[in-house]
């Protein structure tokens, strides 16, 4: 295995990479509690993308919980295995509260809120130069983000438990783009109130 | 005006945690009776079978009563506005925004444009579910399935399986234990029934088929469907529920003033 690309994702950044089946993503928390937003599709075709509930469905069966760790496998919207979760320091990933955006933000933190930065903005542009759009956004991977469900049914942002320098390795099932926002919400605890870079390095043949 | 952009991490964190005081104050739902139908009011009425899917457009202001008189475990279902299919039912938000996974009376459902698709005006209480949601070829084998249903459903607007996300499995009910792991509650009461309000004119995707992790994977009676026009009150349970619904109707309303 050889280092293909190794960048730092400035704080509040989209990015996006293929990968080709068997080749490695590692996404390393440099200062921690730092929320990285990510969407997966088939480099084949990206009408096939990262389904979350074809995920924990087939988490849930086997006894899986609501969230993310290593050995999760990521399904796409036709049950196909996407990436999977390799290596992971952190061990909660959320895959149910979806990428902040503009809209949702007046709602949730008030309308003085919209014109703030927002996930779901990293998202379209970065969407933009595949020729993609609003319509291929679906419920994400927060990788690093702390989002509990509760037995009585509240969900939170929670404060992040990555640690610095934290980090998540996944491996390729089929080839991918992988699509990620560097999370710049402060409406929040996602990123400790302090959005902050990360880096990623893809590795393999 | 203070700077959103300026602020430090303490002043962010007091903003949240006063919103999420305030979600937790009102963590239960209001209990609600259905009221008898017009006759006069109504504009539809369907029986879909086991297995079956209907789809449909609904007018602002249209009401859908959905009912499972056998309690079959689970029917999906999925929203788009009709005057921008790009905008369509957003699981997360939905959860997000209200602060819950519990789906009942008085809560909405949004889009992903922070606007309110729909109303759950009465509701039984049988639970929705849309963090696992309907269940997929995976499950069911070669048997109907919920997501090939909506798809079918989505095809007949034109629609693609592009123009579909997570979607809500009415009728189930799904709880995470305190080790995190998700259980299906088991089928529903028979006679259980919901009333969603549209807030936005609809396109509509309702599938007589159970949730994914049902037991059963074939639907076990019919979903009854029953759309009427009822326009809400001034005493309405779901557009003054939490200062997040009165800002979710504050961006819906602005698009029909």
């Amino acid at each position: 295995m050889s280092v293909i690309s190794d960048v730092v994702v400035p704080a509040r950044a989209p990015y996006s990479a293929f990968l080709k089946a068997g080749q490695v993503m590692r996404i390393i928390d440099l200062e921690s509690q730092q929320a990285v937003d990510a969407l997966f599709y088939s480099a084949a075709d990206f009408s096939e993308r990262y389904s979350a509930q074809d995920t924990l469905a087939a988490a849930a069966a086997s006894g899986g919980k609501y969230y993310l760790g290593v050995g999760s496998v990521l399904l796409s919207n036709e049950g196909r295995p996407m990436v999977t979760v390799v290596g992971d320091t952190c061990g909660f990933h959320d895959t149910n509260a979806g990428a902040c955006s503009c809209e949702s933000n007046t709602v949730r933190f008030g309308h003085e809120t919209r014109f703030m930065h927002a996930c779901r903005e990293n998202f379209l542009v970065e969407l933009g130069k595949y020729g993609l759009g609003k319509r291929d956004l679906v419920s994400n991977v927060n990788f690093f983000m702390n989002v509990p469900i509760r037995p009585n049914g509240e969900l939170t942002v929670d404060d992040g438990v990555s640690e610095p320098g934290g980090y998540v390795e996944l491996r390729a099932e089929m080839d991918v783009l992988v699509l990620i926002s560097n999370c710049p919400q402060v409406n929040n605890p996602c990123n400790g109130f302090n959005p902050t870079p990360i880096q990623i390095i893809i590795s393999g043949k | 005006m203070e700077d959103l952009d300026r602020l430090t991490p303490a002043q962010y964190r007091a903003r949240y945690e006063a919103l999420q005081a305030a979600a937790r104050g009102r963590a239960v739902a209001p209990a609600v009776a259905f009221s008898e139908i017009d006759p006069a009011l109504v504009k539809k009425t369907e029986v879909i079978p086991p297995g079956g899917y209907v789809a449909f457009r609904v007018k602002r202001f249209d009401v859908l009563r959905v009912e499972n008189p056998a309690g079959t475990p689970g029917a999906a279902l999925f929203l788009w506005n009709a005057d921008d299919v790009s905008e369509r039912y957003n699981a997360g938000d939905t959860l997000k925004l209200q602060w819950t996974t519990n789906l009942t009376a008085g809560r909405v459902l949004f889009s992903d444009m922070g606007r309110v698709l729909a109303s759950i005006v009465a509701d039984t209480g049988a639970g929705h579910d849309s963090i696992v949601g309907p269940n997929t070829p995976a499950q069911a084998g070669a048997k109907r399935n919920g997501r090939d249903n909506l798809r079918l459903a989505a095809a007949k607007f034109g629609l693609t399986r592009q123009d579909l996300g997570p979607a809500l499995s009415l009728f189930s009910r799904v709880r995470a234990d305190d080790a995190g792991v998700l259980h299906y509650e088991g089928a529903p009461d028979a006679g259980a029934m919901v009333e969603l309000r549209a807030e936005q004119n609809l396109l509509v995707a309702l599938s007589n088929t159970p949730h994914a992790l049902s037991v059963a994977q074939e639907a076990t009676g019919p979903i009854a469907l029953t759309v009427f026009h009822a326009p809400p009150g001034a005493e309405d349970i779901c557009r003054g529920f939490s200062p997040e619904a009165v800002r979710g109707f504050e961006n819906t309303d602005a698009g029909f003033a």
